[in-house]
């Protein structure tokens, strides 16, 4: 294959992974680096520096639409991402001093959860008004849009949410994905957060998140600008097109499918490392 | 008083929103040029990612890429679109410290700041070394 094909099948691939992330709302990540070191027989190290690009293309992408529509809490936001930054600084050290089998085991092991959470339906917790000190302190209970006026809503459980947060960092800086799961997890389940405000809170996060791993990620060389540019570019177009062409349709089908391919991606990770094969 | 708040952060949201969309926009044609270069120097060479060689220094610091991109280095244009891309996060945070000190809120911005910090030193930190 040469470098003209090559760039085509990553770049058609990517775009499918941006689509598919973007219509589950789960990211392109998780998808790509098993296509990119399964299919396309990529190094893991070079698969997780290109989608990390990714990361930040879509995150900041979408994050513009987002922020308009003021769903997005930029206090919840920015206090969380002390502790992804932090977190990714010392997920993108880690992943400059293990194997690759360990990357490729955990990363196995992220697929499967992520397959749980997006097949399972989402559990609604009540809300409750009664404000929590530190929360109260730290200005973070705030209001979103719903229906015709503004509801209110208050932030539990800070020091819970913060501590899922710099896992959710580390994950992200020796993996490379957004990990907006696990934020979503953090925010939504932990810390009492409305859904809505949760995932675009955590989708304006995932771009920060990952530029603070990027700069280390550079400086190790694993980023390469020949992989990383259809990479970039398709995942851009497929997560574009997602926003445009679906955005109040029937997304539990989609789901399931989403979490079937994951799942079995998942499952092809972990054979192969135990296979010694990556 | 509350109002005035609101407005601002909306106000600075929005800007945040141009600024995002803005370095998205540019780092990709920035990337899609470099791109160009690339495919019409090297297409027809094979292709090898199986075993992880690193990317030679100068695709891995400010300075060598940027100069790389200077003398119309195919690759040295797309890592710079992508350094581009990397510092539109880094750029928003920066202006949130702006935003949150316009409001008079000190105890946000100075968490703003320690992001900014981290995130300096994941760029520039390892960079200079």
């Amino acid at each position: 294959m040469n470098i003209l094909e090559f760039t085509g099948l990553v770049c058609a691939g990517s775009v499918i992974a941006g689509l598919l992330g973007s219509l589950t709302g789960l990211g392109g990540g998780v998808v790509l680096v098993p296509l990119l070191t399964l299919f396309f027989k990529v190094d893991i190290r070079y698969a997780v520096g290109a989608s990390l690009v990714s990361v930040i293309a879509t995150s900041s992408g979408a994050a513009a639409a987002y922020v308009k529509e003021g769903f997005s809490n930029i206090r919840i936001g920015m206090f969380l991402e002390i502790a992804t930054t932090i977190g990714a600084l010392l997920g993108a050290f880690l992943a400059a001093r293990v194997s690759g089998n360990v990357i490729a085991t955990v990363f196995g092991l992220v697929l499967f959860y992520s397959a749980y959470l997006a097949g399972r339906p989402r559990v609604k917790h009540a809300f409750d008004d009664i404000p929590d000190p530190l929360a109260t302190r730290l200005k973070m209970n705030g209001s979103f849009p719903e229906g015709e006026g503004m509801r209110h809503y208050c932030v539990h459980r800070v020091p819970t949410g913060f501590s899922l947060m710099f896992g959710a960092g580390a994950l992200s800086g020796l993996l490379g994905i957004g990990s907006g799961a696990v934020k979503v997890l953090a925010m939504d389940q932990a810390m009492r957060i409305p859904f809505k405000v949760s995932t675009t809170t955590s989708n304006f996060m995932i771009g920060v998140t990952a530029a603070a791993s990027a700069g280390i990620y550079l400086n190790r060389g694993y980023i390469d600008p020949g992989l990383a540019m259809p990479v970039m570019l398709g995942v851009l177009a497929g997560s574009f097109i997602g926003t445009r062409i679906l955005v109040r349709a029937e997304t539990k089908w989609l789901r399931l499918v989403f979490a079937a391919i994951i799942l079995m991606l998942g499952g092809q990770m972990l054979y192969k490392v135990l296979a010694g094969r990556i | 008083m509350r109002r005035f708040t609101r407005w601002t952060d909306q106000r600075v949201e929005d800007i945040i929103g141009n600024l995002l969309r803005a370095g998205v926009i540019l780092s990709a044609l920035v990337v899609f040029v470099g791109a160009m270069v690339y495919l019409a120097r090297h297409g027809q060479k094979p292709v090898d990612y199986r075993t992880f060689r690193g990317e030679p220094s100068d695709l891995r610091h400010i300075r060598g890429i940027v100069e790389d991109a200077a003398s119309f280095e195919g690759r040295g244009i797309i890592q710079l679109g992508l350094l581009l891309l990397i510092a539109t996060p880094v750029a928003r945070v920066a202006f949130s410290i702006f935003g949150f000190a316009l409001e008079g809120d000190r105890m946000y911005a100075g968490f703003t700041l320690i992001v900014l910090m981290v995130l300096l030193f994941s760029l520039l930190g390892s960079s200079l070394s």
